[in-house]
């Protein structure tokens, strides 16, 4: 499962529509993911400031 | 709860939707997840004043934090082009307060909204939907008729309701942005940059408002050799002359949608917006194509329900009608994008040399056959002509 940096994150939700597994959800400036994420890395590719990490 | 028409988001396409369905007597609520419409931002907040004008929609001079008088262009090596008059004004806007001018509007119609209130699952049942929602008293849902999926590019209402909003990392830009103060950079024109070094395969921008500017830059992944935050400290740095004295008072980021979509409706959903990735595929303004898809959506939505029939085939008139008036523009600006993805820093150059500001707003309107004229002209531009004529 990805790993969450919330000190980076700026919680833009731009990474919620990249995830094929539908796994990750963002609610005000709380990034989440769950069991579903297959670490394919798709949004830590696309992520802005580099607040993800496999 | 039950309720005709359920609009989920807040942003210019679920308050556009949500004005336009008030506005023709039906039942609306709007749930929006954050505690503030508007904020933060994911957005350089510039609209063009010609397209607002086409649509009849007026902006709340509150909401206007400076007003456009054309565009200039930057070059790699710094070769300027500037484009201005007719069609090229426009207005950098203040989104909180004009996302928040356009709810109130919507509410002035009859609309009613719910803030810090999460749609959190979509089931359909006896052919409406059950929508499940969080908020400040607790988990509750609401049974809808008619869904109108305004949840931007994290569009969960698409997914649940089995359509396509998944993004692809080719058709999608990383963008980040600071807004800063202190900016010397004209205040009456939007500046734009371009360059693989600058932004791969996308450009930079400042955007002049009040009494400061939005500064940042889109980028897409497969040309990029480091994240969009430190292409923007790098831009930053390689501009002494206009960021000297500049400072971030905030920053944004954000995905945006630069592809042409299909299957924006199912039965009793219509996606608009983001959430369907009605994005221009060249300049990735979407605040007005995003009206514009509520516009339409509740046009068909007013029939639809008149006629009791809520079935995807119905509701695909929506797409209809908007691919009328945009599917073949669409695939022009994505064949131009393909085409601008294959430049090399010389290329720009060259274009740089060639084109008008005028011709350039006729590109970013998809009127291209005078550009290929231009290109197969001059023996010099072979190159470019046979990058655009291929795929
Ligand atoms: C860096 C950047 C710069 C940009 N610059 C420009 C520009 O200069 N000009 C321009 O025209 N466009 C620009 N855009 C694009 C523009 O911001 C979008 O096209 C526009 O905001 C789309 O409006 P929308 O209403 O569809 O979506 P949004 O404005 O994203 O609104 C969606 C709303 O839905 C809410 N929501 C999501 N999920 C749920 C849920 N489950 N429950 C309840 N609420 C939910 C969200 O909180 C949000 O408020 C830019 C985008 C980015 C990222
Ligand atoms: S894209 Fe990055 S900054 Fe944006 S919400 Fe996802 S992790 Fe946070
Ligand atoms: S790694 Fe892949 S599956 Fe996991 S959250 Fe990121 S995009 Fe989704």
């Amino acid at each position: 499962m990805i790993k969450i940096n919330r000190e980076r994150c700026m919680y833009c939700g731009g990474c919620v529509g990249v995830c094929p597994a539908n796994a990750l959800t963002l609610n005000e400036t709380m990034l989440t993911v769950s069991e579903a994420c297959n670490d394919c890395g798709i949004c830590v590719k696309f992520c802005p400031v580099g607040a993800l990490e496999v | 709860m039950e309720v005709e028409c359920l609009v989920i988001g807040a942003g210019p396409a679920g308050s556009m939707a949500a004005k336009e369905l008030a506005s023709k007597g039906i039942e609306t609520i709007v749930i929006e997840k954050r505690q503030e419409i508007g904020a933060p931002k994911r957005c350089a907040e510039g609209v063009s004043k010609h397209s607002l004008e086409k649509l009849g929609i007026k902006v709340h001079e509150l909401g206007i934090a400076r007003t456009i008088k054309g565009a200039v262009l930057y070059s790699p090596s710094g070769k300027k082009v500037v484009m201005e008059g007719q069609g090229m004004e426009g207005y950098v806007l203040e989104r909180k307060v004009f996302e928040k001018y356009l709810a109130s509007e919507a509410i002035k119609e009859g609309a009613r909204y719910m803030v810090k209130t999460q749609a959190t699952d979509m089931v359909r049942e006896n052919g409406r939907w059950r929508v499940s929602i969080k908020n400040l008293d607790g988990e509750d849902e609401i049974i809808a008729n008619l869904v109108i999926g305004a949840d931007g590019v994290e569009s969960k209402v698409g997914r649940w309701a089995g359509l396509k909003t998944l993004n692809r990392l080719t058709d999608y830009h990383s963008g980040i942005q600071f807004e800063m103060a202190g900016v010397n950079a004209d205040e009456n024109y939007i500046h734009l940059f371009f360059g693989n070094e600058v932004a791969p395969l996308g450009y930079a921008w400042i955007f002049p408002k009040a009494f400061s500017a939005n500064v940042g830059l889109g980028i897409l992944e497969k040309g990029a050799k480091m994240r969009a935050y430190d292409y923007l400290k790098k831009f930053i740095e390689e501009h002494e002359d206009i960021f000297k004295n500049a400072s971030p008072i905030e920053i944004n980021s954000g995905g945006v949608p630069v592809a042409h979509f299909t299957g924006m409706a199912a039965d009793g959903v219509m996606l608009v917006g983001d959430a369907a990735q009605l994005v221009n595929p060249i300049h990735g303004g979407g605040i007005v194509r995003a009206m514009h898809s509520s516009i339409m959506a509740a046009e068909v939505a007013e029939q639809a329900l008149k006629e009791k029939n809520l079935s995807k085939e119905r509701l695909m008139e929506y797409e209809n009608m908007w691919n009328e008036e945009y599917e073949e523009k669409t695939n022009k600006l994505l064949k131009l994008r393909s085409f601008l993805e294959k430049l090399e820093d010389k290329d720009f150059e060259l274009l740089a040399d060639i084109l008008e500001g005028e011709d350039i707003f006729q590109l970013t309107q998809a009127k291209l056959s005078f550009f290929l004229k231009k290109l197969i002209k001059r023996p010099s531009l072979l190159g470019l002509a046979t990058k655009y004529l291929r795929d």
